[in-house]
């Protein structure tokens, strides 16, 4: 399944500068190792030590938080588009 | 220290390697002038103390934490303090603004009344009780004291546009101070917003964009814009590292209205927990310059039960917050993914306080009755504040015999819709003494 990540600006580094890249994958966890396949390091910036999610970054798989979906595992159908955004404070 | 500059506002250049261990700095499109900041010094971050030079940054490249602004603070006294304008300027030393900033063309927020709440106190039985009435800024909430502080960032990093996403309050401070400093502005809100709050923004922008979603679609939304437009400054985004830091403002006035000292007890609403935050981090600020004497103080949060994640985390006793889909008539605290909520947690554990929620009815009955009793009209996100006070008093949270400051953050006139059918006439009558006499209304 390939599908289309957007990166936030600073994660753009391992992307030569590329705001959209394309990745493939059947679920979240598929897509980052990818990812990380094609931008060695990336990964590591989205996830933990433990393998989780940073707590200050929030990925989304359409317009879906993946924390109310199935985190991980959440399914990315081809052609989907996968966000990778900073949570930010002060509404 | 490592440094690094990452650029969002001027260009999409950013200069971190992968590792981390050797960062090198490529120019920004745009060097603030000497003293931008004022006596600020860097931003680093919240999680992993990482440390990156004054821009417009926010989020940590290491690790995605909250950039913070750090300062090397010169020696304040209160005398110069007391001798500076009556708004949020008269604590410029502390805040990352040029010393000039009183020139500038900005609405001069702050120094709002905190007022003693003698009838409010006697109702809920708590000795010692003042409201900080936030109501009284320009544009009616706390929003304009940040946004005096986000505007003086973006006009210093050369931003061509001046924008937010919000809940509403937020909005209403962006575009009223865009149009005093005649910058243009773009708010991004949620469409379902009440409506007086889009009319106190549209009457100062053509720019008001309503968004099909709720806060966290409108703020996920602005993130994307930040990192795709140059020449933009969202506010609480891009910029919301000095953004945050007028919240400190609130903190330093009631320490200073009080004569100086730190209230024993503060009750603050919880949205996204910025501000309980930085009202922390302003009483910690002021006992470290010596301006305070140095005393345990215990800090409550406020939330709505439909949108509560940092409440219901804090009963459990957990520090993982679940987001949740915002349900409940307190729009302003309506972000269901707080991303300072764990900062909330460890600054009300800490220091002895709590955090608290209540149902609507109770957000309604909150703003009645602080207006019955002090007269003073809050929105919603006051009448969670007012009604979580009672509840900590009723349920033993709240030791009703020291000295309390609750924030009240708006005006009611913003949340009409809330309580129009709470409150109605006594009574219709003819204009005769007759009709009066029969309402029962006379002595």
């Amino acid at each position: 399944m390939s599908v289309s990540v957007r990166v936030p600006t600073i994660l753009r580094t391992y992307t030569d500068g590329q705001s959209e890249v394309s990745a493939d994958g059947t679920t979240l966890a598929e897509v980052l190792d990818s990812l990380e396949a094609s931008y060695a390091g990336i990964r590591a910036r989205i996830l933990d030590d433990d393998g989780k999610l940073r707590r200050f970054v929030n990925v989304y798989v359409g317009n879906d938080d993946v924390r109310f979906l199935d985190d991980l595992a959440t399914p990315t159908p081809d052609g989907t588009q996968v966000s990778v955004i900073p949570a930010v404070a002060g509404g | 220290m490592s440094t690094v500059t990452q650029d969002a506002i001027p260009s999409d250049t950013d200069t971190d390697n992968a590792t981390g261990a050797e960062l090198h700095a490529e120019p920004a499109k745009h060097t603030p002038r000497e003293g931008a900041f004022g006596n600020a010094t860097h931003l680093q971050c919240r999680e992993c103390q990482h440390q990156v030079t004054l821009g417009p940054f926010y989020a940590c490249p290491e690790c995605f934490g909250p950039l913070e602004v750090a300062y090397a603070f010169p020696a304040v006294t209160r005398e110069e303090i007391e001798a500076g304008p009556r708004n949020i300027w008269r604590y410029k030393a502390l805040l990352p603004v040029p010393d000039d900033i009183e020139t500038s063309r900005n609405t001069e927020p702050g120094f709002t009344r905190l007022l003693r709440a003698h009838n409010l106190g006697a109702e809920l039985g708590i000795d010692h009780l003042w409201v900080k009435d936030d109501s009284t800024n320009p544009t009616n909430s706390f929003k304009d004291r940040v946004v005096a502080c986000a505007l003086s960032a973006a006009i210093e990093l050369d931003a061509k546009v001046f924008a937010c996403p919000s809940t509403g309050n937020l909005a209403n401070a962006v575009a009223a101070a865009g149009a005093r400093a005649g910058i243009k502005t773009v708010v991004f809100i949620p469409s379902n917003l009440e409506h007086p709050k889009q009319v106190n923004s549209a009457i100062f922008t053509d720019s008001l964009v309503a968004v099909n979603g709720n806060y966290d679609d409108v703020n996920k939304l602005a993130s994307e814009i930040a990192g795709e437009e140059e020449g933009w400054a969202f506010v609480n985004v891009n910029v919301r590292p000095y953004y945050a830091e007028g919240s400190k403002t609130l903190g330093y006035e009631i320490a200073e209205q009080l004569g100086w000292r730190l209230p024993d007890q503060i009750v603050i609403p919880v949205a996204s927990g910025s501000q309980l935050t930085k009202v922390h981090k302003s009483f910690q600020e002021l006992i470290k310059l010596g301006l305070v004497e140095d005393k345990p103080y215990k800090v409550f949060g406020a939330q709505a039960s439909g949108c509560s994640p940092v409440s219901v985390a804090y009963k459990a006793g957990t520090d993982a917050i679940r987001p949740v889909k915002p349900d409940t008539i307190a729009k302003s605290l309506a972000i269901g993914n707080p991303a300072d909520g764990i900062y909330v947690l460890d600054i009300c554990r800490e220091t002895g306080g709590a955090v608290e929620d209540i149902t609507d009815d109770e957000v309604r009955d909150g703003i009645v009755l602080l207006a019955r009793t002090e007269g003073i009209f809050t929105e919603t996100a006051g009448g969670t504040t007012v009604g979580v006070l009672k509840k900590l008093v009723e349920s033993g949270q709240l030791d009703t015999s020291l000295e309390t400051v609750v924030i009240n953050t708006g005006h009611g006139l913003k949340t009409l819709d809330s309580v129009s059918d709470r409150v109605s006439a006594a009574a219709t009558i003819e204009p005769s003494y007759a009709a009066f006499q029969a309402t029962g209304l006379g002595a």
